[in-house]
This record gives structure tokens, C-alpha cells and sequence, in this order.
């Protein structure tokens, strides 16, 4: 993933084994059919792949480290641009530097955690699919969609994340700026529902792989756009900013919940928009991915 | 001469595969440039009317950036070394060293047909990009100076690829090369140019950065396109270029000499 992408680089996968026996052992004690039965045996299935992703991960700790290295080279390359913006400038468009730090701070700790959770998962869709190993996973006693999405936990997305955090604490120091606990409420909502738009468009987007075969360059296109989270909302206009506010809304993902967090001034109606594309973008995520597993007639039979 | 010429035509046809998402990419990349820029231009638009960052105007920075995307479809290695690393760890090299042809003389064969599939299918997004800002940037209509920047270019693409074959020849000794090819890209990323121009630097980091090869793996062709850079500067940048290539040449050639008496052809 080279190239012209001016994006920080992102893993590649390392070993692509799921724990098959985990699941398989113990396939429904928890009794089935009830919804606090199904929650609890996603949850022990869950806990399995967390351990899988554990050994993984502690099998290579060079690379492990090395990994959360290269990321804390990238953010520092971000937070370098914003500092070299603030060279030249004292405020833009109504930013101040210490503000677009915690806006570089916010949008790095939202996509460490959406990549700890979903990104390698969903981009790996396709190879499953190709593979043939996604019938396997059809077949086992668990919904399909749940395992797809949170086979792999990557750790090291958890390390940058607080990495982030430090970056924003600091940047709200210098700034003189405590929030409240509403702020930092509203800002873990924020966070949540930011999340959830990411993974439900990605996970939307990886489904076209059940129709062609290549399906990564599109999924590796979306996260191309993270980079566009963390500039400063005020400085964009006209078609581009409704684009990316009201469709894809990659200008609302971070610098909202930074605007919060700094009580910076924001719109109710922003909030009402980007809570409702939350919402919409899980239903139509759901819905195609439901049409498409109908649809789907394996590759390898 | 004829050997390299079947590798070259391999290659455009492995690469030519990949068509669909060469452009893709191509447009993909467009939109956060489109979004640096605008930041740029906020930043601009807070400034009183003419006043200048770093000796540019708004316009000569938005030509910088579209400099700099052309001049990365032109040298950006894009799998190249992926592809050495995984051949050396699956033992894949071993054809190479009893054949009649030079693994640094095939790769790089294989890096040109890359970069001419990859540069034919860009110029499309590229161009509409370059039509669409095409009041805001100003053309360079210097003939000389276009002329050595073409030949800047040219040394840029073979100082990346050869940095990035010693790079994945570190495949030799290490199982996972990758995190290491990430680290250095890191550093190429900011230190060459492409995040910003290095003039909008404080002074005394751009001269250190002048002190490495990484100003002459984008900052400086993009500069000497632009007609930035002239006289005295201009011989003495593409000499100092040149020598990077040569040094970069002779540590890929030891490099590789050193890894092949290590080599033990795992499952090759």
C-alpha cells in the first residue's frame, strides 16, 4: 500500500490462523435461542479471540514493538505537519495550534481503536471469500457477521491509542482547558458513534467482495480518507465540505467530539446529523450484508 | 541487452493486471491532496492579501503539491520491495544467481515497467486534477530548467529504487523486513518533501536535511521543475544527487554480496 497514498502505511497480515478449535469446543452450552444465552456465548467466543490475538501477538514481540513504533513515527509525522501549519500562522480558519493538536490527538486515538477492533478484519473479507474459507465460517454455530468482523484484535492499536490520549491531554493543558464531565461524556459518544460510522461503511464497502474478487483497493480507498479527519472542518467549503460532512462524514468524525472536548463552538444540529448517519449507516451496512450472504454461492464449489 | 527487454515486457504485462486498481489509487490519492490544499489556502486566506509563507505564494505552494504527486507516479516504488523481501525468504533468488542475468539489472527492469504502467493509467486523474486547479497553480515555463528536472526525476527514481532494494535485501538476515521498510519510509516521507515543501522548515532543520539523500528524493526535482532552483545551487544539487545515486548503487551492490554468501536458500 505504497504509492501516492500520502496515508501512514498499515500492517500487513501476519498469520491469518482463527482459533477453529475455540469455536468449535463447547458449541452451545449456554442454551440457545434465548438473547442473554446468545450474548453470553458471543462474549466466551469473543474472549477466545482475544486470547488467539494475545499469542499471536506475544509470538513476535520484536515485531509487535516494532509495529507500535512505525505508528507512533506517523502520528509524530502528523502532528509535525500541524506543527509547521502553526509556524506560519497564528490561528486557521479560526483554529489555534493547540486546538488542531488535540484535533490530530482525537482523530489518531479514533482510528487506533477502530483499528484495533475492525480494520484488519474487514479488509479481510475478500481474501476469505477467495479462499473459500468463508464457507467454513457459515457453518459455525456463531452469527457469521460477529466472527468476520472481530476474528483479529490487534493490540497495538490500544498502546497508540494511549499514545493519543497523551498527546490530547497535553495539547488541553496548554490551552488551559479542563473539561467537564459532560465534555468528556459527550466526547465518548461522540467516539463510539465515530467507530461505528467507520466500521459500518467499511464493512459496507468489503461486502462488494462477494461480487468482485478485488475488493481491498476500495477498502483501502475509505481509509485513505482518514486523512482527511483530522484538518480542521473550518477550513473546507462548498461541495467537498457537504460531501464529507453529510455523506461520508469524515470532517464530523473527529473535529466534532475535539470541538466538544474544548468547548469550542458546536452545532446542536451537527450532533442530530452525525448520530443519525451513525444510525443510518449500521442499518444499510446490516441490510446489504444480509442481501449479499443470501446471495453468496461460494467461490471454490 | 535483448534479456532485459523480455523482463521489461513481463513486467508491463504482470503490472498491467493491476489497471483498475492503479487508477483507483491514483483517484483515491486526490482526495486528501485536495483537502491539504485546502487547509493551505485557509491558511493563506488568514494572512494579509500577497504576504507569503517561506518565499511561496498560495499558488506556487498548490503547484508544489501537484509537482510532487507527478513526480510520485513517476519514482514512487510501489511493491518492488515487497516482492524481493518475499523472494529471498521463499527462497525464490536461487534461480537468479545460477542464471545468465543480474537480480539489481531484473528488478530494476521490473521497477521501470511498473512505474510506465502506473504513470500511464495516473495521467488521467492527475489531469483532470491539474485542469481543475488550474487557475491556482502557476506552470513552470522554463525549458532548461525543465529539462534538468527531468533529469532530476530521473535520478530520484533510481536513488528510491535502489534504497528500497538494499532495504528488502535486509531480507537476508531478517524474517520481517517490513516494519523496517516502514521506518525509513517514515522518515522519507516527511524528510523528502512530501508532506510540505522543505522550506517552510526552520532554517537550520532544512540544512540538515540537506546533508541527507532524502531532499534529493522529492524536495529537490519537485523544486527544480517548479524553476525554483537556478544557477550555482541548481549544478551543485544535481552533482551532490548524482553521487547520492552512486553511493546508494555501490551500497546495494555490497549489500547484496554480503546476503548472498549468507544465503541458504530456504525451501528454494
Amino acid at each position: 500500500m505504497r504509492g501516492m497514498e500520502p496515508t501512514r502505511p498499515v500492517r500487513v497480515e501476519r498469520d491469518p490462523a482463527v482459533g477453529a478449535g475455540d469455536l468449535w469446543a463447547r458449541p452451545d452450552e449456554s442454551g440457545s435461542g434465548s438473547f442473554v444465552g446468545g450474548l453470553v456465548r458471543h462474549l466466551s467466543v469473543y474472549a477466545a479471540l482475544w486470547r488467539n490475538s494475545v499469542t499471536r501477538e506475544m509470538s513476535f514481540k520484536s515485531n509487535f514493538l516494532l509495529w507500535i513504533l512505525v505508528e507512533l513515527l506517523w502520528f509524530g509525522l502528523q502532528l509535525s505537519f500541524m506543527g509547521v501549519l502553526f509556524l506560519h500562522a497564528e490561528s486557521i480558519a479560526g483554529w489555534t495550534r493547540w486546538q488542531g493538536v488535540l484535533l490530530v490527538g482525537a482523530s489518531h486515538f479514533i482510528q487506533q481503536i477502530f483499528q484495533a477492533f475492525f480494520l484488519v478484519n474487514c479488509t479481510q473479507l475478500s481474501e476469505l471469500i477467495r479462499t473459500g474459507r468463508f464457507d467454513f465460517m457459515l457453518l459455525l454455530p456463531v452469527n457469521t457477521r460477529f466472527l468476520v468482523s472481530l476474528r483479529q484484535v490487534d493490540l497495538g492499536g490500544f498502546v497508540n491509542a494511549g499514545s493519543a490520549l497523551g498527546v490530547m491531554g497535553y495539547a488541553l493543558h496548554r490551552m488551559g482547558v479542563v473539561p467537564s464531565g459532560m465534555q468528556v461524556a459527550g466526547f465518548a459518544v461522540l467516539v463510539v458513534a465515530g467507530i461505528s460510522v467507520h466500521y459500518s461503511l467499511m464493512f459496507l464497502l468489503s461486502t462488494v467482495s462477494f461480487w468482485a474478487v478485488k475488493a481491498q483497493g476500495i477498502v483501502w480507498g475509505y481509509y485513505n480518507l482518514f486523512q482527511i479527519a483530522r484538518m480542521p472542518d473550518a477550513a473546507f467549503k462548498g461541495g467537498f465540505r457537504v460531501v464529507f460532512t453529510y455523506v461520508i462524514p469524515m470532517l464530523l468524525v473527529s473535529n466534532l467530539p475535539t470541538r466538544v472536548l474544548a468547548g469550542m463552538l458546536v452545532r446542536p444540529w451537527d450532533w442530530v446529523a452525525f448520530l443519525g448517519l451513525a444510525v443510518l449507516a449500521a442499518v444499510v451496512s446490516e441490510a446489504v450484508w444480509r442481501f449479499s450472504v443470501r446471495r453468496y454461492s461460494s467461490a471454490s464449489s | 541487452m535483448g534479456t532485459y527487454l523480455q523482463v521489461f515486457s513481463i513486467g508491463i504485462q504482470n503490472t498491467l493486471v493491476y489497471r483498475v486498481n492503479f487508477l483507483f489509487r491514483a483517484a483515491f490519492g486526490l482526495i486528501p491532496l485536495a483537502a491539504t490544499l485546502q487547509v493551505w489556502r485557509a491558511l493563506y486566506g488568514g494572512k494579509p492579501a500577497g504576504d507569503l509563507v517561506s518565499g511561496y505564494t498560495l499558488a506556487e505552494m498548490t503547484t508544489y503539491y501537484l509537482v510532487v504527486t507527478v513526480v510520485d507516479a513517476l519514482t514512487a516504488v510501489n511493491e518492488d520491495d515487497w516482492q524481493i523481501a518475499a523472494e529471498i525468504k521463499d527462497g525464490m533468488v536461487s534461480q537468479f544467481l545460477v542464471k545468465p542475468i543480474d537480480y539489481l539489472g531484473y528488478r530494476l527492469t521490473l521497477f521501470l515497467a511498473g512505474r510506465v504502467t502506473y504513470t500511464s493509467v495516473a495521467v488521467l486523474p492527475v489531469a483532470c486534477f491539474g485542469v481543475w486547479l488550474r487557475d491556482s497553480v502557476v506552470l513552470p515555463v522554463d525549458v532548461p530548467g525543465l529539462l534538468l528536472g527531468g533529469l532530476s526525476v530521473m535520478m530520484t527514481g533510481l536513488l528510491q529504487f535502489l534504497l528500497s532494494y538494499t532495504m528488502a535485501l535486509l531480507a537476508f538476515w531478517v524474517a520481517e523486513v517490513s516494519t523496517l521498510i516502514f521506518i525509513l519510509f517514515a522518515f522519507e516521507y516527511i524528510a523528502s518533501g512530501h508532506l510540505f515543501p522543505l522550506n517552510v522548515l526552520p532554517g537550520w532543520i532544512e540544512w540538515l536535511l540537506r546533508l541527507t539523500p532524502f531532499p534529493y528524493q522529492m524536495y529537490f526535482p519537485a523544486t527544480v521543475l517548479m524553476g525554483k532552483v537556478r544557477g550555482p545551487e541548481l549544478w551543485g544539487g544535481l552533482a551532490m544527487q548524482a553521487a547520492w545515486v552512486g553511493t546508494a548503487f555501490l551500497l546495494a551492490r555490497w549489500v547484496w554480496r554480503r546476503g548472498v554468501r549468507r544465503y541458504s536458500a530456504v525451501g528454494g
